[in-house]
This record gives C-alpha cells, sequence and structure tokens, in this order.
C-alpha cells in the first residue's frame, strides 16, 4: 500500500476518533450520541485494518473486522434497542416512555466543551515522551487515544442518564483499545477477543440496569439511586 | 507575471457576481425538491433581483447616510475578498493581500456594515437583528480565524494562497487530525456566518427568529437586491474557500497555461454546486436552533477549532 495513502487513513482514522468523541459531548440527544458512538466504532476498526492492510497481515485484518463488527454494530444496536425502547406491549399503554434526551446533565454543554478542550490538550502534553521515544505514524495518534480516555470519563462524570454514562464507559474503552493497538502494535486476536467480550457483557449488564432503574423510576436519571436495600 | 494571472482576479469577481444568485438558486431548488415542491428554478434568486432592480430606490425618512450606504459596503467587501482570495490561482497579482486576518476583517467589515444599516433604521426588528448578527458574528470570526490558522500551521504561513498551495501540493496532509477537526468547525461556522439553518432560516420574513433578514427588513429596491446579492457573494466566496482550503485539486498554479485556467474555473464551480447541493440538502433535515442555543454550537466549533491549532501545532513540532 502507497505509505501517503497508509498515513493518511491512519490520520482520518484518528482525527475522527477524536471528532466523534468532541461531538458527543457536544450532542445531548442520546440517539444522535449512540450513532456518534458506532462511527467511532468505525473509526477505531479503520485503524487496525488500514494497518494490516498495508503490512499484509491478515490477523490484523481479523482484529479489525472484529472490533467493527462489535463496535461498530452490535453495541450501538442493544443501545439503540434501549432508545427506542417502549413500555411493555401487554399492559396497554405505554407506562413510561424513554428519555430522548440528557435533559440536565451535572455540567452545562458550554462549560463541558471547554473542559473537553482541556483534556485534550492536557493528554496532547503527557503523551509528548511517548511519541518522542518512536516518532511513527501509530504513535503520533496515541495522543489522540488518550484524549478519548479522557473525555470518556469526562463524560461519565457529568452525565446523569444511565445510557449517556454507558456512552461515556465505551468511548473509555475505545480509548483503551486504540491506545493499546497504537503503543503495541497488534494485540493478540485472543487478547482482543476476550477484552471485546467483557465490555460486550457489561453494556449487556449496564442495559439491563438501566431498564430497571427506568421501569423503577419512570426515568433513568442514576441521580435517583441513593439507597441500598437487598 | 503573465497575462493570464493578471485576468484571474477579475474571472474570480465576475464568476462571484454572476453565480452567487445560482449557488442561492440551486440551495432553494434542492430544498423544494426535497420537500416534494417543484421550486421555481435555479434562475430565480436572477428573477429577483432583476424585478428590485428596476424599483424605485426608497429612502426611510429619518434614516442617514448609514443606512443607503450599508449595502454597498456589504457587497464592496463581498467582493473584494472574491478577489483576492485563491479561488482560481494561487497565483494571482493580488495574492500578497490574501492574508487569513485580513479577509476575516474583511468579512467583519460587511457583517458590522449589515448590522449599522440595521441599526440606522430605528425599528425594533432592525436593533433585534442587529444585536443577533453581532453576536453571532463575535463568535464565529474568531473560529474562522482558528480553523484556517489550523491548516495555515503545516504550509507555515497565513497567506491563503500559499495554504492552498501547500495543500494542492500535498494533498494528503488535510486528511490528519486536524484537518477533520478544522473541516467541521469551519463549515459549522460558515453556516452560522452566512445566515442559513439552522442557524438562522433564510426563508422567512416577519418572524421574531429571524436574524440577517431582521436587519435588512427596510431596504427595498435596488438596495434590497445589493443586500440579497451581497449575502448570496459571502455564501460563495466562503463555500469556494472552503473547498479550495480542503480539495484544493485542479487549481491553476504558475506554469499552468490557458486551459489550465479555464479547468481550474469549471473545477471551482463544479465544487461550489456540489458543496451548495449538499447543505441544500442537510437543510431539510434540520431545525432551526433555539436562538439562546446558537452560541453552544458556535462554542462547539469553537472548541472543535482550537483543538485543531492544537493537534496541529503537535504535529508540526514532533515532526520537524
Amino acid at each position: 500500500m502507497n505509505q501517503d495513502l497508509y498515513t493518511a487513513g491512519m490520520n482520518t482514522a484518528a482525527g475522527t476518533l477524536l471528532l466523534t468523541a468532541v461531538l458527543v459531548v457536544w450532542r445531548r440527544e442520546l440517539r444522535a450520541m449512540v450513532m456518534l458512538l458506532a462511527c467511532q466504532g468505525v473509526a477505531l476498526a479503520a485503524l487496525p485494518i488500514v494497518d494490516g492492510i498495508a503490512h499484509a497481515s491478515a490477523e490484523v485484518i481479523g482484529v479489525g473486522v472484529a472490533i467493527l463488527a462489535l463496535r461498530g454494530v452490535v453495541l450501538p444496536a442493544v443501545l439503540l434497542r434501549l432508545v427506542a425502547r417502549r413500555g411493555p406491549a401487554r399492559r396497554g399503554p405505554a407506562r413510561w416512555v424513554p428519555a430522548r434526551r440528557e435533559s440536565a446533565p451535572v455540567v452545562g454543554t458550554s462549560l463541558s466543551l471547554l473542559i473537553t478542550a482541556l483534556l485534550t490538550v492536557t493528554a496532547f502534553a503527557v503523551t509528548r515522551p511517548i511519541v518522542r521515544l518512536q516518532a511513527t505514524v501509530g504513535s503520533m495518534a496515541v495522543p489522540v487515544s488518550f484524549a478519548v480516555i479522557l473525555i470518556g470519563i469526562q463524560v461519565m462524570a457529568t452525565r446523569r442518564r444511565a445510557l449517556s454514562q454507558t456512552v461515556g464507559f465505551l468511548m473509555l474503552d475505545n480509548g483503551i483499545t486504540s491506545a493499546a493497538f497504537l503503543l503495541t502494535s497488534g494485540v493478540p486476536l485472543v487478547v482482543e477477543l476476550g477484552a471485546s467480550l467483557d465490555v460486550l457483557f457489561v453494556t449487556l449488564v449496564l442495559g439491563l440496569l438501566a431498564r430497571q432503574v427506568q421501569a423503577h423510576f419512570g426515568d433513568s436519571d442514576v441521580g435517583r439511586l441513593r439507597e441500598l436495600r437487598d | 507575471m503573465t497575462v493570464l494571472a493578471m485576468v484571474a482576479p477579475a474571472a474570480q469577481v465576475a464568476g462571484v457576481l454572476l453565480g452567487a444568485p445560482l449557488v442561492a438558486g440551486v440551495m432553494r431548488q434542492v430544498r423544494a425538491r426535497l420537500e416534494g415542491r417543484v421550486g421555481a428554478g435555479v434562475a430565480q434568486p436572477w428573477r429577483d433581483l432583476r424585478k428590485h432592480l428596476r424599483k424605485q430606490a426608497m429612502t426611510p425618512s429619518g434614516t442617514t447616510v448609514v443606512f443607503s450606504l450599508a449595502p454597498a459596503v456589504v457587497a464592496g467587501s463581498a467582493l473584494l475578498i472574491a478577489a483576492i482570495v485563491p479561488l482560481v490561482t494561487t497565483f494571482s497579482p493580488l495574492d500578497r493581500m490574501a492574508d487569513l486576518f485580513a479577509v476575516v476583517g474583511l468579512l467583519l467589515i460587511g457583517t458590522v456594515a449589515l448590522a449599522l444599516g440595521g441599526l440606522d433604521t430605528g425599528t425594533a426588528f432592525g436593533g433585534m437583528g442587529a444585536s443577533r448578527g453581532i453576536t453571532i458574528a463575535a463568535l464565529a470570526e474568531p473560529t474562522i480565524l482558528l480553523s484556517v490558522f489550523a491548516l495555515s500551521l503545516p504550509a507555515g504561513s497565513s497567506n491563503l494562497g500559499v495554504i492552498v498551495a501547500a495543500t494542492a501540493h500535498d494533498p494528503w496532509t488535510v486528511l490528519s487530525v486536524p484537518g477533520a477537526l478544522a473541516f467541521v468547525a469551519l463549515l459549522t461556522v460558515i453556516v452560522a456566518e452566512t445566515g442559513r439553518l439552522p442557524v438562522d432560516n433564510p426563508s422567512t420574513h416577519l418572524e421574531l427568529t429571524m436574524i440577517h433578514e431582521a436587519m435588512e427588513l427596510e431596504y427595498a429596491g435596488p438596495r434590497l437586491a445589493l443586500m440579497e446579492w451581497a449575502s448570496a457573494m459571502r455564501l460563495t466566496v466562503l463555500l469556494a474557500l472552503l473547498a479550495n482550503l480542503f480539495a484544493p485539486w485542479g487549481i491553476a498554479g504558475a506554469g499552468s497555461g490557458a486551459g489550465g485556467f479555464l479547468l481550474a474555473t469549471v473545477l471551482i464551480a463544479a465544487k461550489v454546486a456540489v458543496l451548495a447541493l449538499i447543505l441544500g440538502g442537510i437543510e431539510v433535515f434540520v431545525a432551526k436552533l433555539r436562538l439562546f442555543r446558537v452560541p453552544e454550537l458556535l462554542a462547539g466549533s469553537f472548541v472543535l477549532a482550537l483543538l485543531a491549532v492544537t493537534t496541529s501545532s503537535f504535529f508540526a513540532s514532533a515532526v520537524g
């Protein structure tokens, strides 16, 4: 593969990763957030796929396809079901309609965008030594991974809805996956599969939890969970 | 300096002058077709302009020279930008003036003239529109500056001609982290700056939400024609600049002959037409934002532009 094309492919994928992370902070509609997460999954999958094609490595391409299937399709689909879900049909009209948007985040949109900018600058500052160690196309994208990790934590910390917190968690995990891939230039397929299955189950459990919270309180604001009972 | 290079700015001005109403027409026509209407045709803005130009010039009582000069300043600044920015060629005698800061300043002159024209009539709508327009401009102009700045860092110059020439020489450099961020930021801010959906609805009149239309509410006849022409020209120039900053292929360089210039002219027209088609298509699917949420949108694009500059300087320092 052409070196220019390889560089452009890797850079576009990294750029899309960061762009979608910032857009998730920007948007408040839950459906849009999930769609952006799917885009981020596709961008994440593009990293190993481009790398695999450039180095003619079937295993790396395989990892990429697995990531694409899981993070680009399955996880967003699981979350979308949660957004689109109506109340139990057999009990007549819907008892609760799921919230469509993050109505009252802890921090307002403008301020959280500023925090995002700060976090991204921080990520670029702290990863300088790593990039200076070996300035390849892959390691140049490492700061982006760290920025996505930090933005994911920020989304988890500042949103109230269970679904948007799950989106934050998945962004965090996307960041970790891309950092692992870029730093080690190729995680073994088994490790990647193990981590991916973990994430899938965590998402399913979080989805169930969100539905339970919604069914109990008519609202998926996790701020309402104040008591522990057995 | 060849004769062709001297002709290029004239060709750019003529092209923007003649093409701008058509760009507005394309966007309206796309919208009409997607909404299931027949539409008035691509040339309708031209027919509107002709109608307005034939009317008598009216000056509302109590207005000053500011009111009558504003349309000329808005149109003049748009034409000046059209003359100096690298649309057809990166190698024109006016190129040294195509500095990023100068172009943003010229844009702002147009915006301020428009707002003053709105204020001068002393009507409630004019004042409201001016206040809103300036609020949006204050948030949008820094973002334009920053996002082009992100592209200027790898080129090492704030001259638009140099930036476009560098990108044309090495087209892959745009496909990068700063490039992706800057593109989204610039697109958002162009939409805001030219008063399109979701920031302002260009097809409404006499609504409390309007921004651009409120400022030119008192204008009629030739002056209204000039105002509408100017706003179409601003949109056209900004779209053409966006196209050339991110996809400058085909732009004529120093060594291009007459064929090269002709090809570049056709290509830039095609690029702007495609962008207008896409923007017109997108506009069907979005609703106007509440005015109080517009700063949020612009804050977002400002942050994207800021990140673009940060990442751009990071990559520049990591490589160099």
